[in-house]
């Protein structure tokens, strides 16, 4: 579970984050949803530790993260999949696959072959570079890079940011899927409420920094108020 | 075969193949901390010398060349990473004029240290092969066992340097460090670490640069700048961020000036490198492998 208690963030005078208390049971997709500028990328930069908060507490099961230096905390089990995917363009698919597998106790030989299972495009183009990828493709290196070292929490941010309706269907059931497989704590921040709902089954909204809405997925999909008002959802 | 080695344009070529190849290495060495730290190393021959000094000096005292050698590289890794540590580390984030700065300051103090440390009588280092130029059919040919010795030893440098950024965990560890230092350690990479040993590295290049520069001559702390000041222009024409590119223009400017000295004057082979560089400059402002990249503001 990770568990999220009074957190603040601020940048110079402006409060990123106000008091955000929150938690993401294992082995279950949390959806992060909120408009532009809502504090959602900040949420997730902060629990990687690329972030310093001003107050507040992040546990990882028992583990404290507020101090932890990032590569620790990517070592210690937390993927993250970056805003734009942070695929390196420069790289070839096994290449930035390999980079995300040296950290982690597991091989490279072994990563290699389970994440080319999952995702048999990536094995297929294995040698091309990574810039010769479509948006959908370099959504699916991006999350195979984050799990090939088998962590046990997964930050996504936007997966289906700049993808097809089509696509990102698929995204979602992907993500949905190995989140049942590998049992993993995923926390996902979407823009697309529609799409992040439909495979969440917890939702927590935000709005300037603060929470103003959270409970089961299905409990915030029903409320009218925040679809209208909140996550651009007209009836 | 003979005739056309000793032909006076292959002559040439071959010098300045010989003096570009260790323009190409110090150009490698910046490259190196340029795409790691996004640092200009004003110091670099500095560094290489005052490694070289350590190691070389022993010579005098009797100890083997190749000892000395290895001392020198030794020495040129353990300065990379304490100019790392107590120079730079301070200054990242900080805005880039800053550690040009220190680095230049950096470097007046290392050609003011080692005469005042070693004293001022700079000995000849002797050269560990044969100077003596080959002879073919009664035609002398420029090149001696001692400078094959040189370009070989440049030559394995800049081979390994390439084995290791192209085929080893640690070297794609480092180069994902450079281009992404962010996601790199959402990935658990210690960048940190592979920033050090970016300069590490480099600093060990520049060493066994200034070794293969100073040995079969008076070992003075000024025998770097003239190269550097090439190497510099070099790895710009090459685009500062390419490896390939800075060793390109290095050979460019070596076989430049040589051809300058031979068929000009002397004086002004100095002018081999602005040559050079105004030519790229018209040519591919953007670096020779550099690929036209349009900047995201």
């Amino acid at each position: 579970m990770i568990h999220v208690e009074e957190l603040s963030v601020s940048y110079g005078a402006v409060k990123a984050l106000r008091n955000v208390t929150f938690s993401a049971p294992t082995g279950r997709i949390t959806a992060v949803l909120g408009s532009n500028g809502a504090g959602k990328t900040t949420l997730l930069r902060t629990i990687s530790g690329l972030v310093k908060p001003s107050s507040g507490t992040i546990h990882c099961d028992k583990t404290a993260l507020v101090g932890m230096a990032t590569e620790d905390i990517a070592r210690f089990g937390l993927g993250h999949v970056p805003e734009g995917r942070g695929v390196i363009a420069e790289f070839t698919i096994e290449e930035n696959l390999r980079l995300g597998v040296l950290a982690s106790q597991v091989s490279a030989a072994e990563g290699l072959e389970r994440q080319f299972e999952l995702f048999p495009v990536l094995g297929e183009r294995r040698k091309q570079y990574a810039s010769t990828l479509s948006g959908g493709e370099r959504q699916m290196l991006a999350m195979a890079r984050a799990l090939i070292g088998r962590p046990s929490f997964l930050l996504l941010d936007e997966p289906s940011l700049g993808l097809a309706p089509l696509v990102t269907a698929e995204m979602m059931r992907t993500i949905s899927s190995l989140c049942l497989s590998e049992n993993l704590t995923v926390i996902l921040v979407e823009q697309n409420a529609k799409s992040a709902l439909r495979i969440a089954h917890d939702a927590v909204v935000l709005h300037l920094g603060s929470v103003i809405a959270s409970g089961t997925a299905e409990s915030v999909a029903s409320d009218s108020d925040l679809r209208r008002y909140y996550l651009g959802l007209v009836q | 075969m003979g005739s056309f080695l000793s032909s006076r344009i292959i002559t040439v070529l071959l010098g300045g193949i010989s003096s570009g190849v260790v323009i190409a290495l110090v150009a490698l060495s910046l490259v190196i901390i340029w795409k790691s730290t996004h640092v200009l190393n004003f110091a670099q021959g500095a560094m290489g010398m005052l490694a070289a000094f350590v190691g070389m000096n022993l010579v005098f005292k009797g100890v083997n060349y190749w000892l000395c050698l290895v001392i020198s590289l030794a020495m040129g890794l353990v300065v990379g990473g304490i100019t790392e540590r107590v120079l730079i580390r301070p200054l990242y984030g900080k805005p880039e004029i800053n550690p040009i700065v220190v680095m230049v300051g950096f470097l007046g103090v290392i050609e003011a240290a080692i005469p005042s440390i070693w004293k001022s009588n700079f000995n000849a280092v002797p050269a560990p092969f044969s100077q003596i130029y080959y002879q073919s059919h009664g035609h002398t040919i420029l090149v001696s066992p001692f400078v094959i010795y040189q370009v070989a030893l440049a030559l394995g440098v800049m081979g390994a340097v390439a084995l290791l950024f192209q085929y080893t965990d640690l070297g794609l560890q480092m180069r994902a460090a450079a281009l992404a230092p962010e996601v790199s350690r959402l990935l658990g990479v210690r960048v940190n670490r592979l920033l050090t040993l970016g300069w590490i590295l480099s600093s060990g290049v520049g060493a066994l640069a200034a070794v293969i520069v100073s040995s079969g001559q008076s070992l003075a702390p000024t025998n770097m700048d003239g190269i550097f000041v090439s190497a510099f222009i070099a790895a710009a024409v090459g685009g500062l961020e390419s490896p390939l590119g800075a060793i390109t223009g290095g050979l460019l400017i070596g076989i430049t000036e040589s051809f300058i000295l031979n068929y000009w004057s002397t004086n002004m082979a100095p002018l081999a490198g602005v040559i050079v560089l105004v030519i790229s400059l018209a040519i591919r402002p953007q670096g020779i492998f550099t690929r036209n990249v349009t900047r995201r503001v």
